[in-house]
């Protein structure tokens, strides 16, 4: 049955919830993404400790060393939530669907030359397993840190690694046929390939790492600043510009994707650094301190992708980093610029 | 770098083969560390798993469909709540009774999704199989989708209806919210596997008919097109987390036999713990839906002791056995809702949402659904109490109730075969005496004392001053402990609960609408 109802006498009692009004300083219409994030963890009064980590509550500010007053100073730019998120990578992979149609169709990776073919199965394919790591990096994040805000949003980008995982794999399928071949053989480079044993070390060493904001600093800002660029700024214009442009067309997710979360994983370093002093400090540590193993973990690999422009293509990538590291208040200087 | 890759013709894959190639083979062994570091939960609760490829992958999605169906099935619902909000849906209820559903709903249930949310990426973390990490992930990704979206429906009722505009504070604080907070908690601090079997299994795959049903119908006979819509919604994504359930037993229980005795006691466990917290489900359905659905009982009969018993039949030939205690559960399927609904009406004014006495064709049709118990048992107590109510002397009980250390719910039910004898059972522990409502919550402690003795018991903290605001004085004239506590939980005193008829919930509906209120 409808109602009429004499919308005249209908006073709305509140705009939003009390724990985002809490957050907004007052009772004022809130986003979509605001209900969805503000406050949305538990805070207080656990039950029980964990079995697996006795001496931490539940949720427990104490699983990093960086300190903040309100965990919920962390912003994303691109304000996802479940909803947002999924919508708009729903169209990003309607785009990518229609790339790798189009270059399945035409064999366009297919019937490029074999040395071609072999270099772009080296660079990309083992790379797999380096996202899947990053799935879990970031997945650890999501369950182990403290605050809606940044673990909805590492939620969303652990799943992107997976996507990423999977996109690079079919990079590999299409090159051999969908039989599977070059994921096999990318799975030995990745254990065996004296090129990819640093990156592999490097990897389980992220994964063993039980601070997850150090986590989140060493793989979403600076081994992804690193590692990123490279292959997808430095070694796949390479590619297209002698052999044509279907690598572009099916690296363009990620070079987009790149771009767009290196925003947010900006907004949480620099609202991170901005908090304290100490915890600026504490960021410059963790980032000097994975740079330059990063950066010496890429040296074989960057080597077997560029040849003699290998230190070349390091330091252009290097610079990039170095100045989004001084934007944010935490480039070696130590100053913000 | 030179093996040669045939550039051959494509061959066509399967969704199965596709998934699987996409998916298997991500993981590795590691070995510059070891994996026992790399996934230092693993073995800890004593589960044997030899071959992780043995895991058979239920969902078989890879992440590009995932955002393909999800994102779709998100414009889709934004658009039905969007309608819903610009026509003010919230009105066409069937009454305003029917919204404390949702109040319900709002602080007992979405949280427990948000905790879904955490406690599945923790699973998906620790597992050492990728397929089974996979599925954990999806499951987590989902359960904050349902946290989310049961936050933006609900939010437009929020605007023009009480108790329930704190959500989560009130989850962390108050007194019967503190069943499902402590549910939930207990499965996300046990280890991964003992958590996928709780939440999983026994949750997702045997009881959660019994959560979902009585929600999303009681929603559409009801006319709350909003929470069918994210019902419905849900629902499809809650189709695939119960395979999973299914999965994650079979797979452990195929790993290795000693893992059974470990399982069977979860099960145990699990389906007791679940079936306590669904007493607030079987008093929402036998007396918070104006338009009812189906009774308590006859959901229970339905749904487990039918399709559950199916199930277990099933699971037999794993030598697994039905969880310890059902037959208590059979036995008080007739009084489980009206002791029940008796605790809130007796402590209403402490609740986040209204209690009241069903009105005369609400205690007919329960005369007629409980023949055995109604008329014998409840219907006297609910005539005195409205006959108190008539006189002005609507009953509130002002001292708080013993709780169970277990479950947490208060000391209200019944022995399992004398409905008029309240069931008390008690253990030692470290010079302490412990309280509990069944031999099932007993037996739960007695495992695992160290655990539940830590239980933040709502009752117990109230009395040990723990449940005020910071800057509460208790030594001050005229201090008043319970609004004091009324006001710890941020409740608007008088407005978030007490007994339905005087409340301005049900001004505000008879002065919107139009429609006649309920009158005793
Ligand atoms: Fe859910
Ligand atoms: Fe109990």
């Amino acid at each position: 049955m409808q109602v009429d109802i004499k919308t005249t006498s209908v006073v709305q009692l509140r705009e939003t919830f009390s724990h985002v009004a809490r957050h907004l300083g007052s009772d004022k219409p809130a986003s979509r993404y605001q209900e969805a994030s503000l406050n949305l963890q538990s805070t207080a009064n656990f039950h029980y400790r964990p079995l697996w980590e006795p001496e931490r509550e539940l949720y427990d500010v104490r699983r990093t060393q960086i300190e903040m007053k309100d965990w919920y100073a962390f912003k994303d730019p691109r304000q996802y939530y479940y909803g947002s998120y999924t919508i708009v990578r729903s169209r990003q992979q309607e785009t990518m669907e229609k790339s790798l149609e189009f270059v399945d169709k035409r064999g366009l990776l297919r019937d490029l030359p074999q040395e071609i073919r072999n270099a772009v199965i080296f660079a990309l394919v083992p790379m797999r397993h380096l996202e899947w790591g990053a799935n879990l990096n970031n997945c650890f994040v999501t369950a182990y840190g403290y605050g809606t805000a940044i673990t909805q949003a590492t939620m969303f980008h652990g799943m992107d690694r997976l996507g990423l995982a999977q996109y690079l794999s079919r990079i590999g399928l299409l090159l051999d046929g969908n039989s599977g071949e070059s994921l096999a053989h990318a799975k030995t480079l990745w254990m065996e390939h004296a090129a990819w044993q640093p990156l592999r070390r490097l990897m389980e060493r992220m994964m063993i790492c039980r601070d997850w904001f150090e986590l989140f600093v060493k793989q979403n800002l600076v081994l992804d600043g690193l590692l990123h660029p490279l292959v997808f700024r430095q070694f796949e214009p390479r590619i297209s510009a002698q052999h044509g442009p279907a690598l572009s067309l099916l690296t363009e997710f990620m070079t987009t994707w790149f771009d767009e979360s290196s925003r947010w994983v900006d907004a949480t370093i620099k609202t991170a650094a901005a908090e304290s002093p100490a915890n600026a400090e504490r960021l410059r540590g963790w980032i000097a301190e994975s740079h330059s193993e990063i950066m010496e973990a890429l040296g074989a690999y960057a080597a077997e992708l560029f040849g003699e422009d290998a230190a070349g293509a390091l330091a252009k990538v290097e610079a990039t980093l170095e100045a989004r590291l001084t934007k944010l208040g935490v480039g070696s200087t130590g100053k913000a610029s | 770098m030179n093996m040669p890759i045939s550039g051959k013709p494509p061959k066509k894959l399967s969704l199965k083969e596709n998934y699987a190639l996409l998916t298997r083979g991500l993981g590795w062994e590691t070995s510059y560390e070891s994996m026992d570091k790399v996934f230092p939960q693993c073995d800890f609760e004593g589960i044997k798993i030899h071959d992780w490829d043995k895991w058979e992958d239920p969902f078989r999605l890879t992440m590009d469909a995932y955002w393909k169906y999800q994102g779709e099935k998100e414009r889709k619902l934004y658009a039905i709540v969007d309608a819903f909000q610009q026509n003010n849906g919230q009105f066409n209820v069937s009454d305003a009774r029917y919204i404390n559903t949702l109040k319900l709903f709002l602080t007992g249930v979405s949280p427990l999704e948000y905790g879904a949310h955490r406690g599945f990426a923790m699973a998906g973390r620790n597992f050492k199989g990728a397929g089974a990490s996979i599925a954990a992930q999806m499951q987590a990704i989902d359960e904050l989708r349902h946290a989310q979206t049961q936050a933006h429906t609900i939010s437009h009722y929020n605007k023009f209806f009480h108790g329930m505009h704190d959500p989560i504070h009130m989850f962390d604080r108050v007194w019967y919210l503190s069943v499902p907070k402590s549910y939930f908690e207990d499965a996300m601090t046990a280890g991964p596997f003992e958590f996928v079997t709780a939440i999983s299994f026994s949750f997702e795959y045997v009881l959660t008919n019994l959560l979902f049903m009585p929600f999303m119908s009681g929603a559409a006979f009801n006319g709350d097109m909003a929470t069918v819509t994210f019902g419905f919604s849900a629902q499809s994504d809650e189709s695939r987390h119960m395979t999973l359930g299914l999965e994650v037993v079979k797979f452990i229980l195929e790993q290795d036999p000693a893992n059974l005795p470990i399982v069977q006691r979860w099960l145990d466990k699990w389906f007791w713990r679940g079936y306590r917290l669904l007493a607030l489900v079987a008093m929402m359905m036998d007396y918070m839906l104006p338009k009812r659905v189906m009774s308590w009982s006859e959901a229970w009969g339905m749904y487990f002791e039918q399709n559950g018993g199916a199930l277990f039949n099933d699971l037999a030939r794993y030598g697994v056995r039905m969880p310890k205690y059902h037959d208590v559960a059979a036995k008080e399927k007739d009084r489980l809702s009206h002791e029940t609904w008796g605790i809130f009406y007796n402590y209403t004014h402490a609740a986040g949402f209204h209690t009241w006495v069903p009105e005369e064709g609400e205690m007919k049709w329960l005369s007629e659904k409980y023949p055995a118990t109604f008329d014998k048992h409840y219907r006297p107590r609910f005539e005195y109490w409205r006959d108190q109510q008539k006189k002005g002397e609507r009953f509130y009980n002002k001292t708080l109730p013993m709780l169970c250390q277990t479950c947490q719910i208060p000391m209200g039910f019944t022995e399992p075969d004398d409905p008029t004898k309240i069931c008390y059972r008690e253990s030692h522990y470290r010079d302490n005496k412990f309280h509990f409502c069944s031999d099932g919550c007993k037996d739960i402690f007695d495992f695992e004392p160290e655990k539940y003795v830590q239980s933040w018991l709502p009752v117990h903290q109230v009395y040990q001053g723990n449940c005020f605001r910071p800057g509460t004085d208790p030594t001050a004239p005229g201090f008043d402990p319970l609004l004091e506590v009324l006001k710890y939980y941020n409740f608007n005193v008088g407005k978030d609960g007490g007994e339905y008829l005087d409340s301005e919930d049900k001004k505000h509906w008879e002065q919107w609408t139009g429609k006649p209120g309920v009158s005793i």
